[in-house]
């Protein structure tokens, strides 16, 4: 039998959607604001349904568009309100320029993302090129794995978002995880309820005791101080993250970090990888492992804020690494990851580990075990030196002709 | 793959219920206390096109995120997808197929070209038609599908649809009981070379 973390938790089989709604639903937010998108519909279309049946009492804000979602979410928020909205793909382009008022004017709004490709050509599935645009807005971005950590991750990111005064963003792979129902551990509405806490911001605009003014002009003399503030408070948050995930571990059981380690320790061969392919690639490292093959992974949870000192100091001694992407940069250099990974390894002074990039799964593409072996095999190789490492993207199982 | 988990695909045609059955058949699997996954096939649905499902059964954690390709179990709720759509795909020699029919299991393994030994036959349809009322073949194809695998507990399974019937259709207890027996029924049923 299945046995729960949490005393109090109860098994149940849900989608990734679900369960976010189900967060949502126990965090009881005073605002949400949404325009529903496929894969992300059903979180706000069953939010939706929660507040016309009386189960929460929060303002449903039925926009005409994510843009307006965005702003209608950043007035709440502005106003003193525990906010909340969901989208995805083009939904979150939509919300661009919102987006980083969002984060200029330091609001914890909180968003439930399913990742999904961009347009065009017209595409609903799953891709993470959607969030990894948005990887300069000043968000908070955690990626999630499967359900249990979705639902994980939002009841994380109230406090996260509420501590660090950053709009947060917790994501799921489209139709992988947003649609695909899995064994979740829920826990009681009150626990989760405390652990959230009630929001008290410092100050708001309905706040007519304090008053203040919320996002005005600010030129030459004082912008750059002010992005500044955001770029540091990002920073900073990397501290918020871990306090939160280790109070979360002692109230649900459950651990979380920036990222996770999977046999990574003695490994000498390590993909580094975000989202649900981390979990097909556990498999394939179980095989490669009970072969004798020192095969590792290291899955990012947050990737804003980047955990740069210690993924260099975690894969120092790894002899080949290959970075997986579920987005392409276009950027005639590497993927977005991947920058991110060799930067923070160079600038720590970890020059001995070679490093490969692979673009994958763009459009939903199919990213299976064998593929996830080829690159390990091809990992082996340049760790003995049989095989020098390309000096540009590679990518898994696309037709180039 | 681990030599545990148990791998399944579901073949139907939009409005025939074959995402549900999956979904229906993970619910009833985490009941007996295992781990599992339920997934449709995501594509423009249509009433009457053909479509496809998953689940993974394991007591293990599954933590692969892939699709289906080498399925142990074939379920297909309608026999005329045999005409159209390669349904013994990625089988091998060992994948059993459970059909919806009222054909021998020697006809429709000549029929697939696959070993009498891998077919299972119920005639779903006519189950649904005597028990529900209707042809829904998904429910008692559950039944079906229960028995061939052979290491499920079928009372939990029933335990656990029951439930969800009952929230369901409270007020209807000829469905809930309709749907309970073509259960049954297929359970029973379902028979082999």
């Amino acid at each position: 039998m299945i046995k729960t973390v949490f005393s109090k938790g109860k098994l149940v089989a849900k989608t990734g959607n679900e369960v976010m709604a189900e967060a949502m639903r126990q965090i009881e937010p005073d605002v949400v604001a949404a325009y529903p998108i496929t894969p992300a519909t059903e979180i706000v279309q069953i939010f939706s349904q929660f507040v016309a049946d009386g189960v929460v009492k929060s303002e449903y804000i039925a926009v005409e568009s994510e843009h307006s979602a965005m702003s209608a979410t950043i007035a709440a928020s502005a106003a003193g309100a525990r906010a909340m909205t969901g989208t995805s793909s083009q939904g979150l382009c939509l919300m661009w320029e919102m987006l980083y008022i969002a984060s200029g004017l330091r609001l914890p709004i909180v968003m439930a993302e399913v990742n999904r490709a961009i347009s065009a050509p017209l595409n609903i599935h799953g891709d993470q090129s959607d969030t990894m645009g948005a990887r300069d807005s000043g968000w908070i971005q955690i990626y999630s794995e499967n359900s249990q950590e979705a639902y994980d991750n939002m009841i994380q990111a109230t406090r996260i978002a509420e501590k660090a005064k950053l709009p947060t963003l917790v994501t799921t792979d489209g139709f992988i995880i947003s649609h695909c129902m899995e064994v979740v551990e829920l826990y009681p509405d009150a626990d989760v309820k405390a652990f959230v806490g009630e929001y008290k911001p410092e100050r708001y605009l309905l706040d007519t005791k304090k008053p203040y003014t919320l996002g005005s002009i600010d030129l030459q003399d004082y912008y750059f101080e002010h992005r500044y503030q955001l770029a540091q408070a990002i920073r900073d948050s990397k501290d918020i993250i871990l306090n939160v995930a280790k109070d979360f571990e002692k109230t649900f059981g459950r651990k979380y970090e920036m990222y996770k380690k999977f046999m990574l320790d003695d490994a000498e061969i390590v993909i580094v990888v975000i989202g649900s392919t981390a979990g097909t690639a556990k498999v394939v490292v179980n095989e490669l492992r009970e072969k004798g093959i020192k095969a590792g992974l290291l899955k990012i949870r947050v990737f804003r804020p980047f955990p740069t000192e210690q993924i260099a100091k975690d894969l120092a001694h790894v002899k080949a690494i290959a970075v997986l992407d579920r987005a392409d940069s276009c950027s005639g250099a590497f993927a977005p990851l991947h920058a991110d990974v060799v930067s923070s390894l160079y600038a720590a002074g970890v020059t001995t580990p070679k490093v490969i990039n692979y673009v994958y799964g763009l459009g939903g593409r199919e990213i299976s075990t064998k593929h996830i072996a080829e690159v390990y095999e091809t990992l082996v190789k340049i760790a003995s030196g049989a095989q020098k490492p390309a000096n540009q993207v590679e990518y898994i199982n696309v037709r180039k002709k | 793959m681990s030599a545990k988990m148990i791998e399944v695909r579901w073949h139907g045609r939009g409005g025939q219920g074959a995402k549900t059955a999956a979904l229906l058949f993970a619910e009833a699997v985490l009941a007996t206390g295992k781990y599992i996954q339920a997934f449709p096939e995501y594509g423009p649905e249509r009433m009457g096109a053909p479509v496809q499902s998953f689940n993974r059964v394991s007591e293990d954690p599954i933590t692969i995120h892939s699709g289906v390709t080498n399925p142990n179990y074939v379920v297909i709720l309608d026999p005329s997808l045999m005409e159209s759509v390669l349904v013994t795909d990625g089988i091998g020699t060992t994948g059993k197929v459970i059909v919806n029919t009222s054909f021998s299991s020697d006809e429709i393994a000549k029929k697939l070209g696959i070993d009498a030994s891998q077919v299972y036959v119920v005639n779903a349809s006519q189950i649904a038609r005597e028990t529900i009322g209707k042809d829904i073949p998904n429910t008692p194809m559950l039944g079906a599908l229960v028995k061939v695998i052979g290491t499920l507990d079928i009372n939990g399974v029933l335990e656990d649809t029951k439930g969800k019937l009952m929230a369901k259709f409270r007020h209807k207890p000829e469905v809930i009981d309709g749907n309970l027996s073509s259960i049954k029924r297929a359970f029973d049923e379902v028979k082999s070379h």
